[in-house]
């Protein structure tokens, strides 16, 4: 690298296409990603609004059936796989794991680049067979329905999210590698920011996980296309067999989306309440706790499976367990705020609305951990509820506020503060009027996945279609002023926050190589005390 | 849309009270663990709410005594529940002895219904008020689920295989029935109801129809139809085993082991009879796959348990009573003469 210019950074050290599609700068590729993953939610978030749109009235009017059956299969697959997945670690991850260690990239810059092409591949890939007719398995791909009934394009999305599962390995394996080796002098491990342990966690989830996934697609898809006989009873096969497969990764996936979401709470909730993060060691271990026992309890999703009793009450007692590390980080979260000096920004209203979300999830959850009452709420709109309040509620606030939080580094531009509150504001109200009458609609007995459905469960239906048009709306401003800011923006100074972390140590934007001089870490994260309380902060528009 | 909004489902089962009581006190605890949450952390932040000319606030490192009580209370409590739970589930997994007995099949998209008796339904069940019902139940087909809200029962329905699902209907009325598990285009169109009838009524209905032959009598025409007869001859010397005492007996495999002869052991020694051959004999017999359906295989499995019912009564002299309760542990063994 040649010397560098004043005033130059990653953003603006090379102009044209081809230096951002060849880049191997970890804060481009972080860019990359949030251009194709707000791609993604923005067709996640369409598919849900004609979910939505069906289901205000009960008879099924708006489309076909079959046609709402694809609906909100590619709502699901696009979410899951290509928003709430990828989101956090490849955006925020890629973008802040590097300077948090205080490194010049990650330790693979050419891998780094690669899993963004294979994301946007296995996306392109999925996003053509909506083209040629999509997918009507929802996201789960319960067989034998997908390996001999449907007629609907398996094979080409079964390969999409096969490519993509790629892209979330590669990523793992970097940042595991990049946290292992590369971390500045006097970073020990419980000097790193929670961030990071949650992304090391999250890692581990990954690298662990991801290849079962491949594996039951590869299966899948030689089960569809020459009848190998793995799932279907007609061939021999046992169709629940792939509900293990499946879950063994798509449980542990939950946490894939929500450790890092947590990771971006502690930063956050330490900053604006300028306290270190109460029981910093509890924190980071429960991450890993959660990492680890996320991986005994994929057959709670199985109880009403003809799976036996007794491995019901194992997977019970277990999915019990997690509950345990996960309200040891609420907890804590909370008795970081006694005696701070909180503040009210807008990162800081998304933490409160992921705490409240997050925590109605959490507690759902033990519902359906309990043997008695799943069986009767498995596959209504209970569970339907309950999940969005820990993807959604939990891992998008999350995303939301550490991209409000970070936006001051990444691009060099404040965001409106007063519509950043709106945002927050919009979003929570819209949030809870959408879910909250499906737990009421779920426990009423109206099963997931209805195209039509008795006229009494109309009205909560209704109220759940009009919260989700606000939620809409709270999805949009955002899109709207961070668009405007890039380019009308409030300069950002370095540190806007007074936040402690090495990334704010280096210029908002920072340049390529992150530090001109490699930083020498003394202290432990969240040294609050020693840092000024920020005068107006990001109030200032 | 109705104008009577209903909040909660109706309790139509002897379950029901159960699993509701279990979850109204977990969304007790769950509403004061929120509750707890949201009040300290508004509390907090109204009370810490920054100030001008605040100073940096002195760092709190943690507190084990604290860390380690809200680990283990919560612990406790979910231990709690999950010992409940597991009761409830329980409860929900045993049938009593002496249930009225309904084979189901699942198909796309509607639910198949029949009752030893011969009674056929289609997306109706037809049951009497205050009598334990078992349902018998497989799919034809991909997996659905077989949800009625009111009695707090679900379980899924697979292919190649039986699920079990019991109940005890406290009321009578009409309830609706779902399917559960998506199964394809028509998924929310396979629905029914449940309909909870008088005993005396529930009478009147099943010999309603007057002319259809009972599940066993139905079986036993196909069993004489498939030539089963033939090699279950009931002979010694036979090309297969004796079958009058066969249902929920013992069976001695070739190789040792032995397996009860239950639903599923019989319907897969129709459709793979190699799979587990009775020891001392031949595995000549073929499949019977294709030529006989699952509502089919119900029947057979009717009339065989009829015969072993038969058995069992003879000796005291009373006639063949079909269908009883669910397998019992009985140690004959059967076709164990070459």
């Amino acid at each position: 690298m040649s010397e560098r210019r004043p005033g130059t950074n990653y953003l603006n050290v090379s102009y044209g296409i081809r230096s951002w599609l060849f880049t191997v700068d970890h804060k481009r590729i972080a860019l990359l990603y949030l251009g194709s993953v707000t791609l993604m939610f923005l067709l996640g978030t369409v598919f849900a609004g004609l979910v939505r749109l069906e289901l205000l009235t009960p008879a099924g009017d708006l489309f076909s059936a079959d046609s709402y059956n694809k609906i909100f299969t590619m709502h699901g697959i696009v979410m899951v796989f290509f928003f709430l997945i990828p989101g956090i670690p490849a955006v925020l991850g890629n973008f802040l794991i590097p300077m948090m260690v205080g490194a010049r990239d990650l330790a693979f810059p050419r891998l780094n680049l690669l899993s963004w092409y294979l994301y946007t591949i296995g996306a392109l890939f999925t996003l053509f067979n909506i083209v040629i007719g999509g997918v009507d398995t929802g996201w789960t791909f319960y067989t034998p329905y997908s390996s001999a009934w449907t007629t609907t394009n398996i094979v080409p999305v079964a390969l999409g999210i096969f490519i993509t599962g790629f892209s979330s390995i590669l990523t793992g394996l970097n940042f595991i590698v990049t946290i292992h080796t590369m971390r500045a002098p006097g970073l020990t491990w419980f000097r790193l920011p929670l961030f990071v342990w949650a992304h090391y966690a999250m890692s581990i989830v990954v690298i662990l996980g991801t290849p079962v996934i491949a594996i039951t697609i590869v299966l899948l898809a030689l089960e569809r296309v020459f009848k190998l006989g793995f799932f279907d009873p007609a061939l021999g096969g046992d169709p629940v067999l792939f509900q293990h497969f499946f879950w063994f990764y798509s449980h542990p996936a939950v946490y894939i989306m929500i450790l890092p979401a947590m990771g971006v709470i502690s930063e956050i909730i330490a900053c604006f309440s300028r306290k270190r993060v109460f029981g910093y060691s509890f924190v980071a271990a429960s991450s890993l706790a959660i990492a680890l026992l996320g991986f005994l309890v994929w057959g709670h999703h199985m109880f009403v499976s003809g799976q036996s009793v007794f491995a019901g009450l194992v997977f019970s007692v277990l999915s019990f367990m997690v509950a345990i590390p996960s309200a040891v980080k609420v907890f804590n979260w909370t008795a970081t705020l006694y005696k701070g000096s909180i503040s009210f920004d807008t990162p800081m209203l998304y933490v409160f609305g992921f705490l409240g979300l997050f925590t109605i999830g959490g507690l759902t959850g033990l519902m359906l951990a309990c043997l008695g009452i799943d069986v009767h709420v498995h596959d209504t709109y209970f569970i339907v509820a309950h999940f969005h309040y820990i993807m959604v509620g939990g891992t998008v606030m999350a995303y939301l506020g550490g991209l409000h939080f970070w936006w001051p580094k990444i691009t060099g531009r404040m965001y409106p503060e007063w519509w950043g509150r709106l945002s927050a504001l919009i979003v929570f109200v819209g949030f809870n009027l959408t879910f909250l009458p499906q737990f009421i609609v779920g426990y009423l007995g109206m099963p997931r996945r209805y195209h039509a459905y008795p006229d009494e469960f109309q009205v909560f239906n209704v109220m759940s279609s009009a919260g989700a048009s606000i939620l809409g709306v709270g999805y949009l401003i955002p899109l709207f002023y961070f668009a405007w800011s890039m380019r009308y923006g409030k300069k950002a100074p370095d540190n806007p926050f007074q936040a402690t972390g090495l990334e704010w140590t280096t210029p908002s934007p920072p340049p390529t190589e992150n530090f001109p001089v490699t930083p020498v870490v003394t202290e432990e994260a969240y040294a609050y005390e020693k840092m000024p309380i920020p005068a107006g902060g990001a109030r200032a528009v | 849309m109705r104008s009577d909004l209903p909040l909660f489902p109706a309790q139509a089962s002897t379950t029901a009270p159960h699993v509701d009581l279990l979850f109204l006190v977990v969304v007790a605890l769950s509403i004061f663990f929120a509750s707890l949450v949201v009040v300290l952390l508004l509390g907090f932040a109204v009370k810490y709410r920054r100030r001008a000319g605040d100073k940096p606030p002195a760092p709190i490192e943690g507190n084990h005594a604290l860390e380690i009580a809200w680990m283990v209370i919560p612990l406790i409590l979910a231990m709690g529940v999950f010992v409940w739970g597991a009761e409830v589930y329980f409860r929900l997994s045993r049938p009593p002895d002496d249930t009225l007995n309904v084979n189901v099949v699942g198909k796309r998209w509607m639910w198949k219904l029949q009752h030893p008796s011969g009674r056929r339904e289609i997306n109706e069940l037809h049951v009497p008020v205050g009598t334990p019902v078992r349902l018998n139940m497989t799919s034809e087909d991909v997996i659905h689920s077989f949800f009625v809200p009111a009695f707090r029962i679900k379980a899924d329905v697979l292919p190649g295989r039986y699920t079990t699902l019991w109940f005890e209907a406290t009321r009578t009325g009409r309830y609706h029935l779902f399917c559960a598990e998506y199964c394809g285009t028509q998924h929310s169109g396979m629905t029914g109801w449940v309909e909870v009838m008088e005993p005396n009524a529930f009478q009147a209905w099943l010999s309603g129809a007057g002319s259809e032959v009972s599940m066993a009598a139905a079986g036993e025409r196909r069993f004489n139809d498939l030539g089963c007869a033939t090699c279950h001859s009931g002979t010694s010397g036979a090309r297969g085993p004796n079958l009058d005492k066969l249902y929920g007996s013992e069976v001695k495999l070739e190789g040792g082991k032995t397996a009860t002869a239950d639903e599923a052991y019989l319907r897969e020694s129709i459709l793979f009879p190699a799979a587990r051959v009775t020891a001392g004999y031949q595995p000549v017999m073929p499949t019977f796959r294709g030529l006989v359906n699952e509502e089919g295989i119900l029947e057979l499995i009717e009339y065989l348990k009829a015969r072993a019912a038969a058995q069992e009564t003879a000796p005291t002299g009373t006639p063949a009573v079909p269908t009883p309760p669910v397998p019992s542990a009985k140690k004959a063994t059967v076709g164990s003469l070459p």
